[in-house]
């Protein structure tokens, strides 16, 4: 009963979540840089008018590949909120990611190819930490199911420092924030227009949205994982919190090339990454 | 007992009938024949088993047929090692070690074989849910590709009229290799299993040297030295187990049973498992047997001759689990695993992508052999089930597309989705199956990762492999990507194909795709049939530590829903498909008729993609360098550790 | 009321401007004038795009680049001409190679005179432009989303 809930509740207010999230970030965004900003709700008005608009494709079948990004993305948020299994929900995230990427290769045009390839690579930076995440809360649990890690013992944020630190790491990356917004931005760029969205537009563009929106839920309740053992009413504004510090890292740094982000990525995880879950290995036998 | 006499025996005939075909129209009609009668006694056999067993079965035969047919293999294995001594003659002066293994291989087996007793061997051959499951492995998907091989090589030899025409030895070799298959999975005598060892790496041989040019030949030479180091491992084995202090027995049951006093002929057989499956120092031969003709790439180099190495892994993995050896073992997968997976990301021949792939996952499989414990064997018996359906779809795949398209560049087979949607559309599902949820694939990753945090003979050991898979996982997904990323893409250069693939080709391709999507549907009958009764039967003998492991159904659920989705949207997509206003891509406004824009000097260029290398970042030589001279240190260690 | 009002994305073009214009109209999203309190973004892509921004006076290298940003954006859109050069040909209208105004290569809805145009004239344009969009888009919508005719 409780999962049917859960799972509704994810469906509904997950975009929502998600949007008042990419809301927030935008105003924060102004406020740094001394502007007033949009309305919180700007995000939504934003896809409500893309859905307005008409849709032009390079090539029909796009539409087929971004409507089983959107697929697998619920999926794997429906996984993680139902407090099913977090491994599970990370290989559907990553199937959604993929079809995104095949939705911009599909157009076959420079920019969208550039954005794609280059999201492939963040793919392939941030990749094994997530996974290595996901192994650290199995050592923790025992176990993948979030239902169990959420009552984990108070000591597991402690215990998984490295690993949280490696995943604020590639946080910034999955989320495309500077220094790591290498597939797609938020303004316009001379190399790079839009990347990986460059040649989506409308019904389409606004697919591409949403899907964010529930990316930005999924990656909220990751954050949340990590703290969960001490209740929601600390674990939550944590949670926020770290999540905005990632704002702050976007309007400070500039953006990176690939090859060092790929670097950086793979040197975090197997320096804090797999450090601690070889040590909490250890601890654990 | 008699069924698995049938099972060697038929492709033996069938050898031996094409080679008296009369003329070549004959000939191919036969092969055709033959290998479906090939793939229906196999699924009979399959099925009967999957009703009948729960247990290991082992089978002795009449004392005066086993002294004949021990006199007959010993006849054999002579017989091998001249004909490789007689192959030999067109060797390099750098090549001389291989008449040098030969005759040492020979020179230990007459030692083993003078000795004044032997071990008794009581049971010849032994039938259990793995050994069933290899079976089908073989018989299936062998038998598929010999149907696939008919119109393929007549295609071959219209693309390439230099290459002589040897297509009837070609068909012999296959099935006389796919009988020798069967004798490996089924047989229990360690001396026997050793000369239908030699036999798969002869016709590896012969049919890597098939096109006869300079290249081919000498990378053949090279696949047969790299077997015979393994092969010559092996009889060192064979020696250990008759004169040496530990196990004395000629049968695997036993030998598998000893346990931890049997470690060091099972090191010694493992090395032959690791020369056979390509692992790394050996990887180098798997990618030269890339030149010889696509029905050999995928039956020998991907799906069954290299799983054979594997295989024995499998079966030793009691002995291994929880040694040192076997970490040192399993180190040496996730070595092979993560510096393939790399290296992979170079490379533009499709051929070498898959063979890099087909390295790659045969190391995941070592590692989880190594681990040894039920999840882990769990994992590496679907792993091996998996791969095999896809990559058998991806190399026919991608052999058929290179006789439409005229080149294994993945570049060049840019667009396939609108030049041959039906092909892409195969190759897109093998590709998907090979990395991807739901197909079975991620779920035996899944169960690796299980079972290596479950590890427990040294603090950490388990994370570490586990971290491997991890990072052999990112380079993964992304070379598989990129290349769906260019079948994917929208053509704006590349002529359509006007014609397709022979029908019999289409219908292996079509076959083995319905088997990968549906392996991935049925996969818990799979898992109930053949997975877990073996790990039972392995943790009742006491050889394995026992382990109540089960999939939830709600992940079967999830997974079979994702399956749903992603045929569903797509069959959604076709039936009705959204009219939406067709514009040309974004091009600073510089278009001019679509896809060419107007540059520089006011010329019209074309915008063309081409997909990412990383061949600056990635060296594939000094990866690969890396890989040997770390793999023959854990070697060390590991033969050392066994001591 | 239509959504186009509360988030029109721009996309600028300069059909060989001095930059004058170019410089004001990049001000609008600076601090001190803060489009982005609108929910206007300078996209810099025809597709995501509502209103074509256009300054600098058209000449035959230009056009064709103006034509496709145009038709490369998805309806309901609007086009608003920036600075004297951008609404006439300005002081390079008598040149052999300048067509002489935006509106003589794409239909033109809001016009902001200056040399160069204040930031804000050119808000004030677009907002404008916003009035228009919210009418056709009420028309759009009568009209069915999606249309199967090429642009």
């Amino acid at each position: 009963m409780n999962a049917w809930v859960a799972a509704l509740g994810f469906l509904v207010f997950g975009p929502l979540l998600g949007a008042l999230l990419a809301g927030i970030d935008r105003r924060l965004t102004a406020r740094l840089q001394a502007r007033q900003g949009p309305p919180l709700l700007q995000p939504v008005y934003d896809v409500l008018k893309l859905l307005e608009k008409d849709t032009l494709v390079v090539t029909p079948l796009q539409g087929l590949y971004l409507w089983l990004f959107l697929f697998f993305m619920i999926g794997a948020g429906l996984i993680l909120f139902t407090g099913g299994d977090l491994l599970l929900s990370l290989f559907a995230l990553t199937v959604s990611g993929i079809f995104l990427c095949l939705a911009a290769e599909s157009t076959n045009s420079p920019y969208s190819h550039l954005g794609a390839s280059r999201e492939l690579m963040l793919m392939m930076a941030y990749e094994p930490m997530l996974l290595v995440a996901a192994l650290g809360f199995y050592l923790t649990n025992d176990s993948f199911r979030v239902s169990v890690i959420t009552e984990a013992a108070p000591w597991q944020p402690l215990q998984l420092l490295g690993i949280l630190v490696g995943f604020l790491f590639v946080l910034t990356i999955k989320l495309r924030k500077s220094p790591f917004d290498l597939s797609t931005s938020h303004h316009g760029h001379q190399e790079l227009v839009k990347g990986l969205t460059t040649d989506f537009s409308g019904h389409h563009l606004a697919l591409v949205e949403i899907g964010h929106w529930y990316e930005n839920a999924i990656l909220l309740a990751w954050l949340y994982l990590f703290f969960a053992p001490w209740g929601p009413w600390l674990a939550i504004p944590i949670a926020l919190i770290l999540f905005f510090l990632e704002v702050l890292v976007d309007n400070t740094h500039a953006r990176l090339t690939w090859s060092h982000t790929l670097k950086a990525s793979w040197w975090v995880t197997l320096l804090l990454g797999t450090t601690n879950l070889l040590l909490l290995a250890w601890w654990v036998r | 007992m008699w069924s698995i006499a049938l099972l060697i025996l038929l492709p033996l005939a069938a050898s031996i009938a094409v080679l008296r075909a009369p003329d070549p129209q004959t000939r191919d009609l036969w092969v055709q024949r033959w290998s479906i009668a090939l793939i229906a006694v196999t699924l009979l056999f399959g099925a009967g088993c999957w009703m009948g067993f729960t247990d290991q079965t082992l089978y002795a035969i009449p004392h005066w047929l086993q002294t004949a047919l021990d006199g007959f293999f010993d006849l054999v294995g002579l017989i091998l090692a001249g004909t490789l001594l007689y192959l030999c003659r067109r060797i390099k002066w750098n090549e001389w070690y291989i008449p040098a293994l030969i005759l040492t291989q020979t020179g230990i087996l007459f030692v083993a074989e003078a000795a004044a007793t032997h071990p008794q061997v009581e049971h010849l051959f032994y039938v259990d849910p793995f050994s069933v499951l290899m079976a089908l492995i073989i018989g299936v998907v062998g038998g598929l590709i010999a149907l696939h091989a008919v119109p393929y090589m007549r295609d071959y030899h219209r693309h390439a009229p230099e290459v002589p025409d040897r297509r009837t030895g070609f068909y012999a070799a296959i099935l006389v290799f796919l009988s020798a298959m069967f004798g490996v999975v089924f047989t229990n005598h360690i001396h026997w299993l050793f000369v239908f060892w030699e036999i798969t790496t002869l016709c590896s041989f012969w049919l890597i040297a098939y096109p006869n040019t300079e290249e081919a030949l000498r990378n053949a030479y090279r696949a047969l030295g790299y077997n015979l180091i393994g092969g010559l491992a092996f009889a060192a084995a064979i020696l250990w187990l008759a004169a040496g202090s530990g196990p004395y027995t000629r049968e695997l049951d036993r030998l598998v049973g000893a346990g931890q006093l049997a470690l060091l002929p099972a090191v010694l057989i493992a090395v032959a498992g690791l020369a056979k499956s390509a692992q790394l120092p050996f990887s180098s031969w798997l990618l030269g047997a890339m030149v010889a003709p696509t029905p050999v790439s995928a039956l020998l180099h991907s799906s069954t001759m290299v799983k054979a190495g594997v295989f024995v892994l499998v079966k030793l993995a009691p002995v291994f689990q929880g040694t040192l050896a076997g970490l040192f073992l399993g180190l040496i997968g996730g070595l092979t695993f993560v510096l393939t997976s790399l290296v992979a990301v170079n490379q533009r021949n499709a051929k070498r992508v898959l063979a890099y792939s087909t390295i790659a996952n045969l190391g995941l499989i070592a590692m989880c052999a190594a681990v040894g414990t039920a999840e882990a064997l769990w994992a590496a018996i679907l792993l091996i089930l998996f791969h095999a359906l896809a990559k058998a779809l991806l190399f026919l795949g991608v052999g058929s597309a290179e006789h439409l398209i005229g080149s294994r560049d993945i570049e060049d087979m840019e667009s396939l989705v609108y030049r041959r949607p039906e092909l892409a559309a195969m190759l897109l599902i093998g590709m998907l199956g090979m990395f991807l949820a739901p197909f079975g694939m991620l779920l035996s990753k899944y169960t690796s990762f299980q079972a290596f945090l479950a590890m427990d003979l040294l603090p950490g050991e388990g994370a570490l492999l586990a971290v491997i898979l991890a990072f052999g996982s990112g380079p993964t997904l992304f070379f598989w990507s990129k290349w769906m990323g260019r079948l994917v893409a929208r053509p704006h250069r590349l002529p359509s194909i006007p014609n397709a693939p022979p029908r019999a080709e289409q219908l292996v391709l079509g076959v083995l795709t319905a088997l990968t999507a549906l392996s991935c549907a049925l996969f818990p009958l799979i898992e109930l049939g053949f997975a877990m009764p073996y790990t039972q039967q392995l943790a009742g003998l006491g050889l394995i530590p026992a382990h109540a492991m089960a999939i939830p159904w709600e992940t079967v659920g999830i997974m079979s829903l994702m399956l749903g989705g992603l045929f569903i949207l797509p069959l959604a997509f076709w039936l009705k498909p959204p009219l939406y206003i067709e514009s040309d891509p974004y091009l600073s406004g510089a278009n001019v008729e679509g896809e060419s824009y107007r540059g520089a000097m006011g010329a019209e260029r074309l915008a063309t993609n081409q997909g990412y290398y990383l061949i600056g970042f990635f060296d594939e030589r000094r990866l690969m360098q890396t890989g040997i001279i770390g793999a023959l240190g854990l070697g060390v260690l590991m033969l050392g550790s066994s001591l | 009321m239509s959504f186009l009002k509360r988030s029109p994305w721009i996309l600028h073009y300069a059909a060989t401007s001095c930059n004058g214009c170019d410089i004001e109209l990049l001000a609008c999203l600076t601090p001190i004038y803060d489009l982005e309190r609108f929910g206007i973004i300078n996209t810099g892509n025809p597709k995501h795009a509502d209103i074509l921004l256009v300054t600098g006076s058209v000449n035959e290298e230009s056009r064709r680049v103006l034509e496709n940003l145009y038709h490369q954006m998805p309806e309901p859109k609007a086009v608003v001409a920036i600075g004297a050069c951008a609404l006439s040909g300005g002081i390079f209208r008598p040149a052999y190679n300048v067509y002489g105004g935006i509106d003589q290569v794409i239909p033109v809805d809001v016009y902001v005179p200056g040399c160069a145009a204040r930031p804000e004239a050119i808000i004030d344009g677009v907002v404008q432009a916003l009035a228009l969009l919210d009418a056709r888009a009420k028309a759009h919508k009568r009209r069915g989303q999606v249309s199967i005719e090429s642009p």
